[in-house]
């Protein structure tokens, strides 16, 4: 493989690992918070996605995205709502099964409201822009991504270190019952968490929208599945371990299929040996800290 | 309620069962059309109740299911087709030689597949059964996935993506009803015993149950893997009756109909995951008509088109599980006291009575 | 509430066994006969006065929008030509989602519970020749108006197909390719796709035997369904520099590789297959799609069409919306397969299967909107002629016409 190749093949892997880091933070804060994989996370993506096809026909872009925006941080705070507050006192598999029913339930809404027909996702030229730099080409996208998923990472990290919503949050994902006799409020806490979540995800389908323009009801499937797995990679309830484990995902997948181009079929299943090995070798991941199971 | 009246009772029971049976099997009642429904529903009840020993009995959250279905479907279905039919069928490139030589019965290569996926099952279980549960959902899942992808991929033996046709297809009812029969009756026989103790108490708490000296790693191991045998088995039924197989068809999002079916049978009882498996797959195919554009008088009713089938289903499925978590029959059995007793509490509703042993 | 529940269940469990024994036993489907096309509610009328034909195709999944297009084409005949041997014909259409397990249920029900003397369909060979196995046993024929797979007429004297095949189309492309200058072509091909895999076969043999070089395939890529980062996959192609690319995926697919191929730098021609003359993928690849070259089955400015074609092309550009709208070749496809069949009920003189089966085996010379047509042993049509098209301007427009000469 020529080394132009090889750096083409690092660009897309970078390209790609920083879309999965933007969705895996969503799930690792999720997760932090109520101890819950949000299976619905990938069909946030996938409705936002539909969102901006509908407002962009309707107004310029950049009222559009904001709308998208919006709407997209109303859907997730309304599924906490109905979905998975009146649960929280149940076992986790109730809960487990209600984010499947979620995310059931959004994609076959999807398909009925929007068909299966894949539309397409309104061209942005400022993301899809080709570039060409020396023989590699990239679209102005692979730039942009990464460089506003570490930003976003930063602010993150400040969010949750710096301020009192931040340390609220960690205090609830810490011991849930001592925060609420503490005085916090836990609703509100929860509320802010899936709001930040799904803001990041109607971030993610933008950019999502601009490297993968087809959009169609089972899109948020995969992705979501690999996410996540993406988020355990990296250390579960760990925000900068989600942006690590995307990466580092994203890569893998890119390398095995440059490497290996006969083994494109088993692309998909890449993510999921990774899941068992790490699960079986670190199962908190690589940042993850090792908490202790009381009886 | 004496001995004697229970037993005349379950012997009537199974007399009406056997006359309506034999009545659809010979075609004296209904049609094809309601005789593939009547499979389908006795076989994912197979499935379903594989899935409850493992999920509702156990407490183990697995998402494996159609992984080990696909496992059961792909052996009956690479063993099955008429040697004559294969060359035909892997048209991209040929059967591996030395499976091509080979046909089995149909009975020989469903048991096949049962053990082929209950050995797989043990494999899994080794490492993964040890993880907290929602881990262990994604573990499972990840091997139901990566089962399908591998049969995506082997093309000279599963034929790939293109899957299999000319499966010799399913002949009587009696095949899938006397299968299920047998299946759930082994399965409830598990449960009842000391095993099945076991299980529960692994449920309940397991560290306590550990405490108690049950080995958790046996038991569990024992539970994924009888539960697996019988998806397996589900599966090469499933095969049989629709002829043809293909990965895609296992996709994990298969597994979500049987999550389904237990959540809302009840997780800790069979007899529930018997009876809403019928529901479902009955209530499934009657749901039908959302799909269809619905005049009523002459006036069209702007909401049914196709796809609304489905969104009614996953609402369905949410009031279950946010409404009614114990389902139909929570962790209860068929018993003939049970129904004594709920039609008695019917008829003296407005007086006030004592509870009965509801 | 717990109680209650339970009882309304029972309720519910009896109530549904007891309609579907019923509604098995009657010789109508009760609530769940699908009225559609003909919009009235026909479904109490006396069942001998109407014929009806089953349309199975894919209406939601992957494949939804050209199983949609075809359907509408059927639908159009439908209306056009309502009625046959005395009796109005009555549409039952099915979704068969794409998959292969839904179409067997599919075709099951059609010819079971609504009781179809013939079925149209489908679009997407997968699942056509899943369906293939229950319509021979169950005697009633069948009309494939766009699948093109070998596979669905192969040693099944009840399929029939209105459009040509894939060896032949393969042949097409590769003949296209050469013409033009290609040495070398890529091909990616979607694994589990029986028109795709199938498709670029026989491009691959046409394109290997024409060339007589061995190693003119200098990239061989598969993807799987769903996928939709295909960089990788064309980041070696592109280091194995092909002169072409055949890529005949489904539409869904089809903007995501033009669009990435063109991102990454890559300027040679790409060509597709018949899947992909659909309005859609203009549209999602945007000005990436222009010189896009595909084959297909139906021009509709041929100035050497027929009254029928004639008639057709105004009368399906005004139900379009006028007449900057283009046909979609599967609907003229699915238009031809539903009066093919009409002709071949009426020459028969009867609904029962095998007569209708044996009047279309004996059909000759009756001219469709997209040729004349004449079935060989396979249940094909001997269709030697294919349209081909390339993206101008975002639009489909006609490049040529090819003849082979089999």
């Amino acid at each position: 493989m020529s080394f132009d190749t090889f750096l083409q093949h690092l660009t897309n892997g970078i390209s790609l690992g920083s879309l999965f880091a933007l969705i895996a933070i969503g799930y690792t804060m999720v997760y932090g918070i109520l101890r819950l994989i949000n299976f619905a996370h990938g069909d946030i993506v996938m409705m936002s996605s539909y969102f901006m096809i509908y407002f962009m026909s309707a107004m310029p872009w950049y009222a559009a995205i904001l709308l998208v925006i919006i709407s997209t941080v109303l859907l997730g705070v309304l599924i906490e709502r109905v979905a998975y507050k009146p649960l929280r006192e149940a076992s986790r598999m109730s809960i487990m099964i209600s984010a499947i029913g979620v995310s059931y339930l959004l994609e076959n809404l999807a398909n009925y409201i929007f068909t299966g027909v894949p539309k397409g996702y309104p061209d942005m030229p400022v993301l899809t822009k080709g570039l060409h730099i020396g023989s590699l080409s990239v679209q102005s996208a692979s730039i942009v991504i990464p460089i506003i998923t570490i930003l976003i990472l930063v602010l993150l990290i400040n969010l949750i270190n710096h301020t009192k919503t931040g340390m609220a949050m960690r205090a609830v994902a810490k011991d849930y019952e001592t925060a609420s006799l503490m005085g916090i409020q836990i609703n509100r806490v929860i509320a802010v968490t899936f709001a930040i979540g799904s803001l990041l995800a109607a971030i993610g389908s933008i950019f999502w929208g601009a490297r993968y323009p087809s959009v169609y009801p089972l899109m948020g499937v995969m992705p979501g599945l690999k996410c996540f797995i993406a988020a355990v990679l990296g250390g579960i309830g760990s925000i900068p371990g989600a942006v690590l484990g995307g990466f580092l995902l994203g890569m893998g997948e890119t390398m095995l299929v440059a490497f290996f181009p006969t083994l494109t079929g088993y692309r998909d299943a890449f993510a999921f040996i990774v899941l068992i090995i790490i699960l079986l070798v670190k199962p908190t991941g690589i940042l993850g800290e090792k908490t202790t199971d009381k009886v | 309620m004496k001995k004697r009246t229970r037993i005349i009772l379950t012997v009537i029971l199974a007399a009406v069962f056997i006359v309506i049976l034999t009545l659809l099997d010979q075609g004296v009642l209904g049609d094809n059309y309601v005789r593939r429904v009547l499979n389908l529903a006795a076989i994912y009840s197979i499935v379903a109740v594989s899935m409850n020993l493992v999920n509702g009995f156990t407490g183990l959250f697995s998402l494996g299911q159609a992984g080990f279905m696909a496992i059961g479907a792909f052996t009956v279905a690479i063993f099955t087709v008429p040697l004559e039919y294969r060359e035909a069928i892997f048209y991209i490139s040929p059967q591996n030689p030395i499976l091509a030589q080979i046909e089995l019965p149909f009975f020989a290569a469903l048991l096949l597949g049962g053990f082929i996926a209950a050995g797989i099952a043990l494999l899994i279980g080794a490492p993964v059964l040890r993880l907290k549960s929602d881990y262990l959902a994604i573990a499972t899942l990840g091997f139901s996935e990566i089962i399908r992808i591998v049969f995506n991929n082997m093309q000279s033996i599963t034929n790939g993506a293109l899957g299999i046709k000319s499966i010799p297809g399913v002949k009587t009812m009696w095949l899938p009803f006397g299968v299920a029969a047998i299946s759930i009756a082994i399965m409830k026989l598990l449960i009842n015993s000391t095993y099945g103790l076991a299980f529960k108490a692994i449920k309940e708490d397991d560290i306590a149950a550990e405490a108690m000296g049950i080995s958790l790693f046996k038991h569990k191991q024992l539970s994924f893997a009888t539960g697996a045998f019988f998806a397996a088995i589900g599966g090469g039924l499933y095969a049989s009756l629709l002829t043809s197989v293909e990965p895609k068809s296992f996709y994990f999002t298969f597994t979500y109909t049987f999550l389904l079916i237990i959540v809302l049978g009840g997780m800790g009882s069979v007899t529930g995951t018997v009876i809403s498996s019928f529901l479902v797959t009955l209530g499934l195919e009657w749901l039908r008509f959302f799909d269809e554009p619905l005049t009523i008088g002459g006036v069209a009713i702007p909401l049914f088109r196709s796809g609304l089938r489905m969104v009614v289903f996953s609402i369905l499925l949410m009031t279950i599980v946010l409404f009614f978590r114990n389902g139909l029959m929570s962790n209860k059995e068929f018993s003939w006291e049970g129904i004594s007793g709920f039609f008695k509490r019917l008829f003296s509703r407005g007086k006030k009575e004592a509870g009965s042993n509801e | 509430m717990k109680k209650s529940f339970k009882w309304i269940a029972f309720i519910m469990v009896y109530v549904m066994i007891l309609s579907t024994f019923l509604s098995g036993c009657s010789s109508n489907g009760g609530s769940t006969a699908a009225n559609s096309g003909s919009g009235g509610s026909a479904a109490a009328s006396n069942d001998s006065e109407v014929i009806k034909i089953g349309v199975f195709e894919p209406l939601t999944g992957e494949n939804g929008g050209g199983g949609s297009q075809e359907t509408d084409g059927i639908k159009y005949a439908n209306e056009v030509y309502s009625e046959v041997l005395g009796k109005k014909v009555e549409l039952v259409i099915v979704d068969n989602k794409s998959d292969k397990g839904e179409a067997t249920t599919a075709v099951t029900r059609l010819i079971e519970k609504d009781g179809v003397v013939a079925i149209i369909g489908s679009y997407g060979s997968g699942v056509s020749i899943a369906a293939g196995d229950i319509i021979k046993q169950a005697g009633i024929p069948a009309m494939g108006a766009s699948c093109t797979n070998p596979m669905v007429t192969q040693g099944n004297e009840y399929y029939f197909r209105a459009c040509f095949l894939d060896p032949f189309q393969g042949t097409v492309m590769a003949n296209y390719a050469i013409q033009n200058g290609a040495k070398t072509a890529a091909v990616i091909t979607q694994n589990g796709d029986d028109y795709s895999t199938g498709l670029g076969n026989f491009f691959k043999q046409a394109f290997v035997k024409l060339t007589g070089d061995e190693g003119s395939i200098v990239a061989d890529m598969v993807f799987q369904t769903n996928d939709q980062d295909f960089n990788a996959i064309l980041t070696n192609i592109k280091a194995a520099n092909p002169d072409v690319i055949f890529a005949p995926s489904s539409i869904a697919t089809a903007p995501l590789i033009i669009k990435q191929a063109r991102a990454l730098g890559i300027t040679c021609p790409i060509m597709g297959g018949d899947t992909w003359e659909n309005v859609s993928i203009i549209d999602v690849a945007g000005s990436d799609a222009e010189g896009v070259v595909i084959s297909t089955f139906f021009d509709e400015n041929d100035t050497a069409a027929t009254d029928e074609a004639k008639a057709f092309v105004k009368g399906y550009k005004e139900r379009l919306g006028g007449d900057d709208a283009v046909i979609p070749a599967v609907a003229a496809l699915g238009y031809d397969a539903y009066i093919i069949v009409l002709n071949a009920i009426e020459r028969a003189g009867s609904t029962d299967g095998a007569a209708i089966r044996d009047a279309l085996a004996e059909t000759d010379g009756f001219e469709g909107v997209t040729g004349a047509f004449r079935f060989d042993e396979n249940g094909d049509a001997q269709k030697s002629v294919a349209i081909i098209k390339t993206v101008k301007d975002g639009q489909f427009e006609y490049l040529s016409t090819v003849t082979v000469n089999e």
